[in-house]
């Protein structure tokens, strides 16, 4: 299982990484999370343009095992979605950290990537915690 | 409230000792059971016993039924030409037997295809038959009736356009249609336009170019509830971007109509009671609904697809069942579950039975007595015929008196002439609604001619 460093990570299992030049945050959900899922079948996405607070629902995905919702980590508008996913949501599986992302969110204020996201170190104990539950 | 308390006293039916109704009381913080009928006005509550005589003997019971039911005036005994979204056709005498096999006969959900291949296929089949006759990708394995079937047709569309909340509707949607639309739609927050009709009868286009703006689907009746053909590609040019929903009330009509999915639109739902479930009064129908593929997963309902099992063999199954409530819970598309599985299953065995020649024939019969009809009745000085669209096997007939009042006098000849358009729309009581069918003869049309000609010298003199 791999959890990036350069990325940040939320409870419900999903990253951001975020491109301080534009200010914009790559999310998709992790590693972790798609190996728990199983088989990705379908990815829901929102349209672009979509404004969204932290804790909102973003989309769902759906696997052979269960549908889930997807929370957006990080406040702000939606201005890219992966169109790829459409056709191919495996990717999810494949890649979850490059070609198996999901949208592209430009934050409303950078500073909840420190407040309300996890680094990978402080991840990788949360889902061991939850693991051992 | 009339019940009898559960804190006081033992009922029969209900097992819960009063020490447990009490417990369960103080866990949800109500304090006594009455309490939990409060959202019901206190003006449609029944302030007293319900007045019920006995008991009786079984023989007595059945003596005091026989009698109300010979006060029903049926269409076993009389010439009916009733329709407005139920329609008398011919049910070949196979299916009613062969609908009490007992393998049929249970409310089980086919979740283990193992032990359901058969269910499991007679739905497949019968979701095979929605999507060849509508020209739509994906049917589900039904709905409990037109009128239902269009409320979530509405709420389909409106998951595909999340920001807006205005659905349009014609008006020559059968009226019990739009009244559970509105009844669905009033806490959600969604505003629903009307759009009237032009003098053939067909829906008036430019009034509804006008009432697309911002919203997110439109939709329409074909034939609609004046029997009247819609001209689907006249209403899609006008309504571009939105989600175009068909509605069908008289489905055998699709046994010679163009079906709606290849003339833009992407749902279609209606009633399926027209294929040989005889007509009665509080059903059981079933409801239909067909999407084009782009929003299979934002469907109600269950869904069988064919797959192969280990071995390579055909095989069916339930498919995309995380958008349902037993696994989606609140977030699912419909609480929908309980479907009308016995009637889809009576309506796929009419559908295998007539076969394309079949309901064909069956189509073009029930036009083509219509028409007969219609034109021998236009001859009828007073008569006049409204609306100038084309229509399948149901037109508006008015006269100079009460529509009402005409029916009245033709029960005594032993016909249902029709229905009267004034109960449904304002401003019509001179008009009423007649359906011909495969069922009737040339002497059934030639009686009514001159018993609705001898009806309205009456009503002159």
């Amino acid at each position: 299982m791999s959890t990036p460093l350069d990325s940040k990570y939320a409870k419900s299992h999903e990253y951001v990484h975020f491109d301080e030049k534009d200010g914009v945050g790559t999310i998709g959900i992790t590693d972790y999370a798609q190996k728990e899922l199983g088989d990705v079948v379908f990815v829901e996405l929102p349209q672009v343009g979509t404004q969204l607070e932290a804790g909102d629902e973003l989309g769902s995905i759906e696997s052979v095992k269960a549908v889930s919702e997807l929370f957006s980590p990080v406040s702000g508008e939606v201005v890219e979605v992966n169109e790829a996913l459409a056709d191919k949501p495996e990717l999810v599986n494949t890649d979850p950290y490059g070609d198996g992302w999901m949208v592209r969110i430009r934050l409303t204020d950078a500073s909840e990537m420190d407040e309300l996201l996890m680094n990978a170190e402080e991840y990788e104990e949360y889902i061991q915690t939850e693991a051992g539950h | 409230m009339s019940l009898p308390d559960p804190l006081t006293s033992q009922h029969r039916y209900i097992p819960n000792a009063s020490e447990d109704v009490r417990e369960m009381l103080d866990v949800i913080g109500v304090d006594s059971v009455d309490r939990l009928f409060d959202t019901i006005p206190d003006s449609v509550k029944l302030d007293a016993l319900l007045n019920i005589p006995g008991p009786w003997s079984e023989i007595e019971t059945r003596r005091f039924f026989r009698a109300l039911a010979a006060k029903n005036k049926t269409a076993a005994d009389h010439t009916s030409f009733l329709g407005g979204g139920a329609y008398a056709h011919y049910q070949p005498a196979c299916i009613d037997q062969l609908l009490l096999r007992a393998e049929f006969l249970t409310a089980y959900t086919p979740y283990q295809p193992e032990v359901s291949q058969g269910t499991l296929q007679s739905i497949f089949e019968y979701q095979t038959h929605q999507c060849l006759l509508t020209g739509l990708d994906v049917a589900n394995a039904s709905l409990y009736d037109g009128s239902t079937a269009l409320c979530e047709a509405v709420l389909l569309a409106e998951r595909m356009h999340k920001n807006k909340t205005k659905v349009v509707i014609a008006k020559s949607v059968h009226p019990h249609y739009r009244e559970s639309v509105r009844t669905y739609m009033q806490n959600l927050g969604l505003e629903i336009v009307e759009v009237g009709w032009t003098a053939d009868g067909r829906v008036d286009l430019n009034e509804l170019r006008g009432a697309c703006d911002g919203a997110f689907a439109i939709a329409v009746q074909s034939p609609n509830f004046l029997g009247v053909i819609e001209d689907y590609d006249a209403v899609a040019q006008a309504t571009e971007g939105l989600t175009r929903i068909a509605v069908i009330a008289e489905a055998t009509s699709l046994g010679i109509l163009q079906p709606p999915g290849p003339h833009g639109f992407d749902i279609c739902v209606g009633e399926g009671q027209a294929w040989g479930i005889p007509p009665q009064f509080g059903g059981p129908y079933v409801g239909f609904m067909v999407v084009r593929d782009a929003l299979k997963r934002h469907m109600p309902g269950r869904l069988v697809g064919e797959t192969v099992d280990v071995d390579g063999r055909r095989a069916y199954v339930l498919t995309l069942a995380t958008r349902e409530q037993h696994i989606r819970r609140g977030k699912a598309t419909s609480n929908i579950c309980t479907n009308e599985a016995l009637i889809a299953l009576a309506a796929n065995m009419y559908l295998s039975l007539m076969g394309k020649e079949g309901l064909r024939e069956v189509a073009m019969q029930s036009a083509q007595k219509a028409a007969y009809l219609r034109d021998r009745l236009a001859q009828i000085a007073g008569v006049e015929l409204p609306f100038s669209g084309p229509i399948y096997n149901e037109f508006v007939v008015r006269t100079p008196f009460i529509a009402s009042e005409i029916l009245a006098d033709l029960e005594h000849e032993k016909i249902l002439g029709g229905i009267a358009l004034g109960d449904f729309v304002e401003g019509f009581n001179n008009d009423f609604l007649m359906a011909v069918t495969e069922l009737h003869t040339k002497e059934h049309l030639d009686h009514f001619v001159s018993a609705l000609s001898a009806a309205i010298s009456r009503e002159r003199r």
